[in-house]
C-alpha cells in the first residue's frame, strides 16, 4: 500500500495560485547542494549568491533554506554568508557518502565542520553496522556524532538506496531518531535509486509515530532524484497530507537537490509573466 | 593520534536556530490538516462534451422513443441541476427489446464463429479507450462520483473487461475441458447506480464472448452512460439487436424479467429486490445469477502495518462513497491496537477531500441519490440512538447537492444495526475482537458473504484465516481490488453465481 498510496499524492492536481505559493516554498525549503571533487571556494560563492537571491526581486521569491557542501568548504561559504544570512550552511560530514572510515575520523571531521561555521550537519548512518545487525552502533555513533554537533542541527541519511526494503528503512528512522536525529534524510545523492516518494513516506509515517510517542517534532530531507517542480509539489503534497501544516516549513521539511532550483524558478517566472522563459534567463548556482 | 579540538564559537543568531525542538505535551500532540497551504480548484474540462436534450431507448440497433412517450429527468446529485431526460421504458419496449434480441441471436449472434464476435469486443474496448475521458465526465456528472475514480478506476476496468472476454470469444471450446460450452439465449440484466458503466460491462461482455444477446437495464438515477454505450456499440457497428438498452424504473425491469422469452437474469443490487427476482422466476426455465448486498469484515490484527492498513480501511470504505456491495463497513480492530488504529483513522479521513466531483483533487464525491442520503443518515442517527460515537471530518459540505461526509462509528457492538445492516455510504462501523478465532467467529457473523480483507504483516495467519472466512473475495493487506481475470461473486444472502475470469464465462454458457 506504501506505493499505492504514494501513487495517490501524485495525482493531485496543483494549479494556479497553489501552484505558486507550493514553488515558492519549495525555493525556502532547498539545501541548494554541490558536492563534487572540483569544488572550489569560487564554486561555492556562486552557490551562495544565487541561494541568497535565487531570482530577480520582481519575483519575489524567497532565499534557499541552506547551502550544502562538502567540510572543507563550509568556511569559505561561511565568510560569504556573513553571521547573520537567512541562508544556513550545511555539511555532509563523517565519511560521507559512504561512512566506511573509523569513528574518531568521523567525529573530528563533524567538529571542524561545525567550529568553521556549519549551522547543520548532514551525517551518513554505519549501514556496514546496520545491515550486520548492530543497530546499537548505529545507535551510540549517531548519538557520538549528535554530541559532536554541539549547537548545530543533525540531519541522518539513511541512505536508502542501501537498506532497500522498507522494514530497513522503517528501523533505521527509529533508531536515528531516538538517538538524537533533528532530521532523517534519504539518500546522499550518491547512490541509486535515491530519495523516491514510497521510501519518504515511510520516513514520514516513522516521524509522526515519533511524535506521537515523544512530543518532538522531527524534519524530513528527501535528497537525490528530485530534478522537476512536478516532483517537488508532490513531495508538498505527500507532506501536507501525511504530517499536516506543522510541517510545512523549512524548519522541518527540506529539499536536498541541486538542478531542481532552476526549474521551479522557471515554473515561478511562467505563472507571474504568463509565458516561458528560456534556461538562458536564470543564473547557473 | 589524538586530535585537539578548538571550542565552537557561535553568533547569536546561529545559537537561536541550533536551539532544540520543543516537546509537545501530550494531550497537544496532534496534527493539523488546515490552509497552510491550500490547492486552487482544479476542475476537469466538461463544456466540450455536448449532452443531448432526450435520449431513447436503444432497441435493435436504433434509438427509438417509448411507447409510453413519456421521459423522466436525470439529475446531477452534487448540484441537483437536470441533466437530461431519459426514456421510460414498458413492458411492450421490452417486448419489442426481447424480439430484437431473440431475432439478433437466432440469425446472427449465435451463428457467427467466436472470432468473428471477438473482433466486435475489440472494437468496442478500443472505442472506449478513445473516449474515455468524455466517459469519465458523464459518470462523474450523472452519478456524483469523484473524476479520479471514473478515470483511474471505472472507465479503465469498463474497458479491460471487453478486452479480456474479446480474447475468450474463440478460446471458448477450450475453456471447460471435456465440456462444450454452448449460449443460453436471451439475456436480461438489471444493473445497479453505483457502477454504472462498469457493471454493463461486467454484464455485456462474458454474454457476448459467449454467444448470448442482451436485453439490460441500468437503474433510473444513472442511465446517461449506458445510453452513451450504445451509441459506441453503434459506431462499432454491432449487428442490430445484439444489445439492447432499456431505461426505465423498477416495472420496466420488472418486465425484463417476467418475460417468457428471457432465458437468463443477471442482476447486481439490493438483497431485497434480488429475493424478489428470485421469486419471479420461480417455476421457469431462466437461469439466474444474483450479486447482492453486503457487509464486509476487514480484519486488522495487531502485528499489521498500521499506517498501511489506515489505508486499505480507508480504501474499503470510502472508495465510491461507500456506494460498494463489497465495501468493507465492518471494520474488526483486534482490542490491543484499538486507540491508535481510531487516533490515525481520525486524522486520515481529515485529509479526505469532499466537493465538486469534477475536480481533480475531490476524493468524495455526492451521495447518489437523496432516498439513499436519507437511508444513510437514518442509519447513523440508529447507531447514536444505540449509544455509538461518531467521527467525522470537519469538512463544509456544498450547499446544494446530496452529500455525506466520511464518517466512522465507535463504540459498535454486533448487536447494532450498524454493524448488521448494509450502510451502502460512507460509513465504518468500528469494533474490537480478542484472538484470530474471534474474529472469524464476528466476520462470519452476517447473513451475508460477499467479501472481506486481512491485514497481517504474518503470512501464515493469512493463510489460516481467509480459509475460514466464508466470503466470495477476500482481500490480503489490501481491499477493492478488481480485475477482469479474478472471479467477483458472493456466498448467502449476497448472492451466487460469478462475474470475471473462467467462473464468470460459465454463468453465460449451457455446458454440454
Amino acid at each position: 500500500m506504501a506505493e499505492e498510496r504514494a501513487a495517490a499524492f501524485t495525482k493531485r492536481s496543483i494549479k494556479t495560485s497553489a501552484k505558486l505559493a507550493g514553488l515558492k516554498m519549495v525555493v525556502s525549503m532547498m539545501d541548494l547542494t554541490t558536492l563534487e571533487g572540483k569544488d572550489t571556494p569560487g564554486k561555492v560563492a556562486y552557490l551562495c549568491r544565487k541561494a541568497l537571491q535565487p531570482a530577480e526581486a520582481k519575483y519575489n521569491v524567497p532565499p534557499c533554506g541552506a547551502v550544502c557542501v562538502y567540510p572543507n568548504m563550509v568556511k569559505y561559504a561561511r565568510k560569504f554568508l556573513g553571521d547573520n544570512s537567512p541562508v544556513h550552511v550545511a555539511s555532509v560530514a563523517t565519511g560521507f557518502p559512504s561512512g566506511q572510515f573509523p569513528l574518531p575520523t568521523r567525529l573530528n571531521e563533524v567538529r571542524r565542520a561545525v567550529t568553521d561555521g556549519a549551522d547543520e550537519i548532514d551525517m551518513v548512518i554505519n549501514r556496514c553496522a546496520f545491515l550486520a545487525g548492530d543497530h546499537a552502533k548505529m545507535f551510540d555513533e549517531i548519538a557520538a556524532i549528535k554530541e559532536a554537533c554541539g549547537p548545530a542541527h543533525l540531519k541522518v541519511i539513511l541512505e536508502t538506496g542501501e537498506l532497500v526494503t522498507y522494514d530497513n528503512v522503517r528501523l533505521a528512522s527509529e533508531i536515528a531518531m531516538q538517538a538524537g536525529a533533528d532530521f532523517i534524510k534519504t539518500s546522499t545523492g550518491k547512490v541509486s535509486p535515491a530519495a523516491t516518494m514510497p521510501v519518504t513516506l515511510v520516513m514520514l509515517e516513522a516521524i509522526r509515530d515519533h511524535f506521537f510517542a515523544t512530543g518532538v517534532r522531527i524534519g524530513m530531507k528527501p535528497a537525490g532524484g528530485i530534478r522537476n517542480s512536478k516532483q517537488a509539489l508532490h513531495y508538498l503534497v505527500m507532506v501536507k497530507e501525511t504530517l499536516g501544516d506543522d510541517w510545512l516549513t523549512p524548519d522541518l521539511f527540506r529539499f536536498g537537490a541541486s538542478t531542481l532550483l532552476n526549474d521551479v524558478l522557471m515554473q515561478i517566472a511562467r505563472r507571474v509573466d504568463g509565458n516561458y522563459q528560456g534556461p538562458d534567463y536564470f543564473s547557473l548556482p | 593520534m589524538k586530535t585537539k579540538l578548538k571550542p565552537v564559537k557561535l553568533s547569536a543568531k546561529r545559537a537561536v536556530i541550533a536551539s532544540a525542538q520543543p516537546v509537545v505535551p501530550l494531550n497537544d500532540r496532534r496534527l493539523t490538516f488546515g490552509s497552510r497551504w491550500d490547492y486552487a480548484p482544479a476542475p476537469e474540462e466538461s463544456k466540450n462534451y455536448i449532452i443531448p436534450p432526450r435520449h431513447e431507448l436503444f432497441i435493435n440497433g436504433k434509438f427509438v422513443a417509448p411507447h409510453s412517450g413519456k421521459h423522466f429527468d436525470t439529475i446531477n446529485p452534487a448540484t441537483e441541476d437536470k441533466i437530461t431526460e431519459i426514456a421510460l421504458g414498458d413492458a411492450q419496449d421490452v417486448d419489442k427489446a426481447v424480439k430484437a434480441a431473440r431475432r439478433a441471436y437466432e440469425k446472427v449472434w449465435s451463428k457467427m464463429p467466436g472470432r468473428e464476435r471477438g473482433k466486435y469486443l475489440y472494437r468496442i474496448a478500443r472505442i472506449i479507450q478513445e473516449k474515455m475521458r468524455e466517459l469519465a465526465v458523464l459518470e462523474s456528472m450523472d452519478g456524483g462520483k469523484p473524476i479520479k475514480e471514473t478515470r483511474d478506476v471505472d472507465l479503465p476496468i469498463v474497458a479491460a473487461h471487453f478486452f479480456y472476454h474479446a480474447g475468450w470469444a474463440d478460446k471458448l471450446q477450450y475453456a471447460f475441458p471435456g465440456r462444450t460450452p454452448r449460449p443460453l439465449g436471451v439475456v436480461g440484466q438489471i444493473i445497479p447506480w453505483n457502477f454504472p458503466l462498469l457493471m454493463a460491462a461486467w454484464k455485456i461482455a462474458p454474454a457476448l464472448a459467449c454467444g448470448n444477446t442482451v436485453v439490460i437495464k441500468p437503474s433510473k438515477t444513472t442511465s446517461l452512460t449506458l445510453v452513451r454505450l450504445a451509441q459506441i456499440f453503434q459506431e462499432a457497428e454491432l449487428p442490430e439487436g445484439v444489445v439492447n438498452v432499456i431505461t426505465g424504473v423498477g416495472e420496466t425491469g420488472t418486465a425484463i424479467v417476467k418475460h417468457p422469452d428471457v432465458n437468463k437474469i443477471a442482476f447486481t443490487g439490493s438483497t431485497e429486490i434480488g429475493k424478489q427476482l428470485a421469486e419471479m422466476i420461480v417455476g421457469t426455465d431462466k437461469c439466474i445469477t444474483l450479486e447482492l448486498g453486503g457487509k464486509a469484515a476487514n480484519i486488522v490484527f495487531d502485528d499489521a502495518p498500521i499506517d498501511q492498513a489506515i489505508e486499505g480501511i480507508v480504501a474499503g470504505i470510502y472508495f465510491n462513497m461507500g456506494h460498494v456491495c463489497c465495501a468493507g463497513s465492518r471494520l474488526l480492530v483486534q482490542e490491543n491496537i484499538f486507540p491508535t488504529v481510531v487516533k490515525k483513522l481520525r486524522d486520515r479521513i481529515q485529509t479526505l477531500r469532499i466537493g465538486n466531483p469534477l475536480d481533480k483533487n475531490t476524493d468524495i464525491g455526492a451521495i447518489n441519490n437523496k432516498p439513499q442520503l436519507e437511508k444513510i443518515r437514518e442509519l447513523v442517527q440508529s447507531g447514536v440512538d444505540e449509544g455509538a460515537e461518531v467521527v467525522q471530518t470537519s469538512c463544509t459540505l456544498p450547499a446544494r447537492g446530496y452529500w455525506y461526509p466520511p464518517t466512522f462509528l465507535t463504540g459498535v457492538t454486533a448487536s447494532h444495526r450498524v454493524a448488521q445492516e448494509e450502510i451502502f455510504g460512507p460509513v465504518l462501523s468500528v469494533m474490537t475482537f480478542r484472538t484470530p478465532e474471534e474474529a472469524v467467529e464476528r466476520a462470519n457473523n452476517t447473513p451475508y458473504g460477499l467479501s472481506a480483507g486481512v491485514w497481517t504483516d504474518k503470512g501464515s495467519k493469512i493463510f489460516k484465516i481467509v480459509n475460514k472466512l466464508r466470503a466470495g473475495v477476500v482481500w490480503a493487506n489490501t481491499y477493492n481490488k478488481f480485475d477482469p481475470t479474478s472471479p467477483f461473486g458472493g456466498y448467502k444472502e449476497s448472492g451466487f453465481g460469478r462475474e470475471g475470469g473462467i467462473q464468470g464465462l460459465a454463468a453465460y454458457c449451457r455446458l454440454d
